[in-house]
């Protein structure tokens, strides 16, 4: 499908991945132009629901990027966000929903060219999947 | 006052719901003296043709339970939609799929050749399997189509209350039908039950901080009977469903499995506990987590047991 | 050819459909019985953990969700190489039997209690519920309906919740019996014993000295000759918890007994493409068609089917009334369909007598619920009988403990040939050429699949026993000639 462009969805932590990928902007570092990001203060704060919806509106991947370990402004939000994202992947893995369209990563605020990086690799993998298309799957209006 | 005209059908369900509507005991004499029942398989003799007959909005109120599982499921949600001034949704079964929707982790193919050609006992080297319209040598006989999804009764018709609960204990079908013998009904699209939060209000059971390090199976452990049983380790759904139902379950040891729906003003039951029980593990080091949620060896069919065609998602995915 | 639907029957297994097809000279050329509901536990259940099964599966019905549940838990104890406990056995049984006393109850009273009670010949408008306690009395009724509520309340107590219970574990149950309850069990289980003598005599009383209704029981219109199947304990005797599966063959001679593990050597289902339930068949003697006979691998698994397979009942009072039917009916085994009312009440008084026993028990209220399996689970069946006949639950695990594959074989799934065949031959003898087709056609259909005892009973409470019934005779051109309804 070469005329498809995936729908990424990625939910941001304001003070480590959204810096990130600015820092990917002002630096124009090449980037897929695929991602709508979405700013949360924490990556604790992403609820399961939050992806599940972001697939159910459209969305073809969802990406969580938080601080790296350790790193958390609120010291434990990440952790929070690693236990329920681990347990939510493989749910969704039983869903029929594979780790190359959720994905869970840690991206710091100095680096621009990881954020690049994951989101491009993720942008290529869901081109090669093809579009989500959630409501034909689910059957219902 | 004129007696109201009362329906009730099942689709694809159990019959635990017919049973459940008269395990209000007494009370049948007050729903008897208000209501005249035109309309119930089970019990009565009137056809789908009578319904068929009857005038649009003849039919005050109709308690529909099951699930939307196939073309005959899916004409009498319709049918009894044009014939009923009020269509309910009763028990777990019409509200979100409930155990019929677990079918939604397949699809018909995969359901139809399991049932009829693989399972251990079928003698089926023809490898038949049901048609909806079948020649036979005296002439033609037909079968419903059995769909790919489980769907409910608000994703089929507009349905105007809700009753939740596999099935619904006594006090809750109460609620409901007492609300229609007085006419005092609450504002359209509401979730009759005698609770909005968690069944946790409704457990005597005695709760601390949560901290776990493993997850047990209730076969593993025998549980202190007075404590929390999430707290002790058990999948308890308890957490993430909503109560009224008075605890039943972890009362009788055994954790809660979801029946009751999600607790009031949440749209995803699953995704509710899954935060839940993520929130309570016991550690940082991403290897022991991923140690402590191998003990959850069913995720998906724990948090939407009953839920599956309700949730976001509604079913799992075929293609990838 | 014309076709007569009965489209949907009612007060039987929730959803079905009878065809009959007319040749030319109006007799009938063939029936079909359809039943047009499937939802796939056999498949949705993989991926499962095991342990969940009794939960799972027990939403397949409603009404008798404890044969599930208990099949169930028996399986994972065979899954998990784990005997549960003595005490835990007994309560098992216990609710078991307080959920026959129920069950039976409502069937024999709301479905059945109008064919009987009220003869073949009565109007139409008597033969509901009403009919019934105009004819027996309030008093009578009141009974049935506190039986029934007590039972639940049993039921409730033990297994946690009155419709669904939780407390099947491999290895034992999750709750124990307290003294105060143990003592309000005994109580009910004396009254469950007076109540089935009652019924008894109502049913002598009102069905065995009224002539019509006798003659219909022994008429051949209402008789098969098949292989009959039922769990017998060690002394071959009646019981509905545990035990081997005994069949007899149409004459009555024990043709196998076997062990729940070995289910698969007997025991086949054939499928049909019109309809969604498959027919068991016994495999030795293999398929023959919708026919019944000693060379028909057709079995029945009823009330009936239990009796005559079995060489006895294991309670006192049980036993004299089992050995006067079979005295007044002819000897063993007795193949009057209709008489399958009458073995369901000596069940009642069997469940009950056995209720009473369970709750005398020393051990009932003993502490040792509980066996913790400590192999992983493989693979299991487990075998009990369901109000409706035989209940089989086939499970094989995964090595996370999760449902690899899953075979049900469920109480009335066993008698869908024969309950087809018993429409036939009643719709058979009835219509026939150049007769026009009586009022009493309706009724006589319908009492041949009744006391098969539908997995959808009816409950108490309401209403008129009235099954609709609704013919419609259409000419050579499909237009309407005659509307029969009810």
């Amino acid at each position: 499908m070469t005329d498809f462009e995936p729908k990424i969805v990625a939910f941001l932590c304001n003070w480590c991945s959204y810096r990130g990928a600015d820092l990917a902007g002002t630096s124009r570092i090449k980037c897929a132009a695929n991602v709508r990001a979405i700013r949360v203060m924490c990556s604790g704060r992403v609820e399961p629901a939050f992806v599940l919806r972001a697939f159910e509106l459209g969305a073809d991947g969802v990406l969580v990027l938080g601080c790296h370990p350790g790193d958390c402004h609120y010291a434990e939000g990440n952790y929070k966000a690693l236990r329920r994202m681990d347990l939510l992947k493989r749910t969704l893995l039983q869903l029929g929903v594979g780790e190359d369209r959720f994905r869970l990563d840690w991206v710091s605020a100095s680096e621009g060219d990881r954020f690049s990086h994951i989101v491009n690799e993720m942008t290529e993998k869901v081109r090669a999947l093809g579009p989500f298309k959630a409501k034909e799957e689910a059957g219902v209006a | 006052m004129p007696k109201l005209k009362i329906a009730l059908y099942w689709a694809a369900s159990c019959g635990g719901c017919e049973i459940a509507t008269l395990a209000i005991g007494d009370k049948i004499l007050k729903l008897a003296e208000a209501a005249d029942i035109v309309f119930w398989p089970v019990a009565i003799d009137a056809k789908y043709k009578d319904v068929e007959q009857m005038p649009d909005g003849s039919i005050d109120a109709c308690l529909f339970n099951g699930a939307i599982r196939n073309s005959e499921n899916e004409h009498l949600a319709k049918l009894l939609r044009q014939k009923s001034k009020i269509l309910i949704a009763y028990g777990s079964c019409a509200h979100e799929g409930c155990i019929p929707g677990l079918a939604n982790f397949f699809d018909a193919k995969s359901i139809l050749e399991n049932t009829y050609i693989n399972t251990a006992s079928s003698d089926n080297d023809a490898e038949i399997i049901p048609q909806t319209k079948v020649l036979v040598p005296e002439g033609e006989l037909e079968l419903p189509e059995f769909y790919n999804t489980v769907k409910t009764l608000a994703q089929t018709v507009d349905v105007d209350y809700f009753v939740p609960g596999c099935p619904p204990e006594e006090s809750t079908t109460w609620m409901a039908l007492e609300a229609l013998i007085s006419g005092i009904l609450p504002p359209k699209g509401t979730v009759i039950a005698p609770a909005s939060t968690a069944v946790c209000n409704d457990c005597p059971r005695i709760k601390h901080e949560k901290k776990i390090k493993a997850f047990h199976r209730p076969y593993e452990i025998v549980p202190e009977p007075d404590i929390c049983l999430l707290e002790q380790g058990l999948l308890c759904c308890g957490v993430g469903t909503r109560g009224g139902c008075g605890a039943p379950c972890p009362q009788a040891n055994m954790p809660c499995t979801g029946c009751y729906g999600p607790v009031e003003g949440v749209r995803d039951q699953g995704s509710h506990i899954l935060t839940a029980w993520a929130s309570i593990i016991d550690s940082n080091d991403p290897d022991e987590i991923q140690k402590i949620l191998d003990g959850i060896v069913d995720p998906a069919g724990y948090f939407y047991r009953y839920s599956l065609p309700d949730s976001i998602m509604k079913r799992a995915r075929t293609t990838p | 050819m014309r076709k007569i639907t009965i489209d949907p029957i009612t007060r039987l297994e929730g959803h079905g459909k009878i065809t009959i097809f007319l040749k030319d000279d109006g007799s009938v050329a063939n029936v079909y019985l359809q039943i047009p509901e499937l939802r796939g536990f056999e498949k949705f259940c993989e991926g499962r953990p095991v342990e969940e099964m009794p939960q799972i599966t027990q939403r397949i019905c409603g009404v008798c969700p404890e044969a599930h549940h208990v099949a169930a838990t028996k399986a994972l104890d065979a899954m998990f190489h784990t005997e549960p406990t003595s005490t835990s056995k007994k309560i098992r049984e216990l609710l078991y039997s307080a959920f026959f006393v129920t069950d039976h109850t409502t069937h024999f009273y709301i479905l059945a209690g109008p064919d009987f009670i009220m003869g073949p010949d009565a109007p139409v408008a008597q033969r509901n519920i009403l009919g019934v306690i105009a004819k027996v009395g309030m008093e009578l009724a009141g009974q049935v309906l506190n039986t029934r509520k007590e039972n639940h309340w049993i039921i409730q107590t033990v297994g946690g919740r009155q419709i669904h219970p939780v407390f099947g574990l491999p290895g034992g149950v999750s709750k124990r019996i307290s003294e105060e309850d143990r003592a309000k069990i005994e109580e009910i289980a004396k009254r469950d014993v007076a109540f089935a003598q009652l019924s008894l005599k109502v049913f002598a009383d009102i069905v065995l000295k009224n002539k019509a209704y006798v003659d219909m029981i022994t008429s051949d219109t209402f008789t098969h000759q098949t292989y009959y199947m039922g769990l017998v304990d060690d002394k071959n005797r009646v019981n509905f918890y545990d035990g081997k599966v005994r069949v007899v063959d149409p004459a009555g001679k024990e043709f196998v007994k076997y062990s729940p593990r070995d289910y698969l050597e007997h025991i086949a289902e054939h499928v049909e493409p019109w309809s969604y339930t498959k027919f068991p068949f016994l495999k030795k003697v293999g398929w023959k068609g919708f026919v019944d006979g000693k060379d028909s691998g057709v079995y029945r698994a009823t009330p009936l089917s239990r009796l005559n397979a079995a060489d006895g009942m294991a309670t006192p009072l049980a036993q004299e009334e089992y050995e006067k039917m079979y005295s007044t009916l002819g000897g063993k085994p007795v193949h009057h369909t209709l008489a399958t009312h009458w073995a369901r009440l000596i069940e009642i008084l069997y469940a009950a007598e056995r209720l009473l026993e369970l709750s005398q028990d020393r051990e009932i209220t003993g502490p040792n619920i509980r066996n913790i399996p400590t192999a992983k689970p493989t693979e299991g069946v487990g075998i009990v009988e369901a109000p409706r006949g035989t209940l089989t639950h086939h499970y094989v695990a995964d090595e996370k403990g999760c449902i690899k594959k899953c075979n049900l074989i469920v109480g009335t799934t066993n008698n869908q040939a024969a309950i087809l065949m018993s429409v036939k031959k009643a719709a058979q003898e009835l219509i026939k050429p150049g007769r026009d087709i009586p009022e009493s056609l309706l009724n006589q259909v319908e009492m041949a699949w009744r006391p098969y005892d539908p997995c959808m009973s009816c409950s108490t409470h309401t209403l008129p026993g009235d099954m609709p019934l609704d013919i419609t005779v259409l000419d050579a051109g499909g237009n309407p000639v005659r509307r029969l309804t009810r």
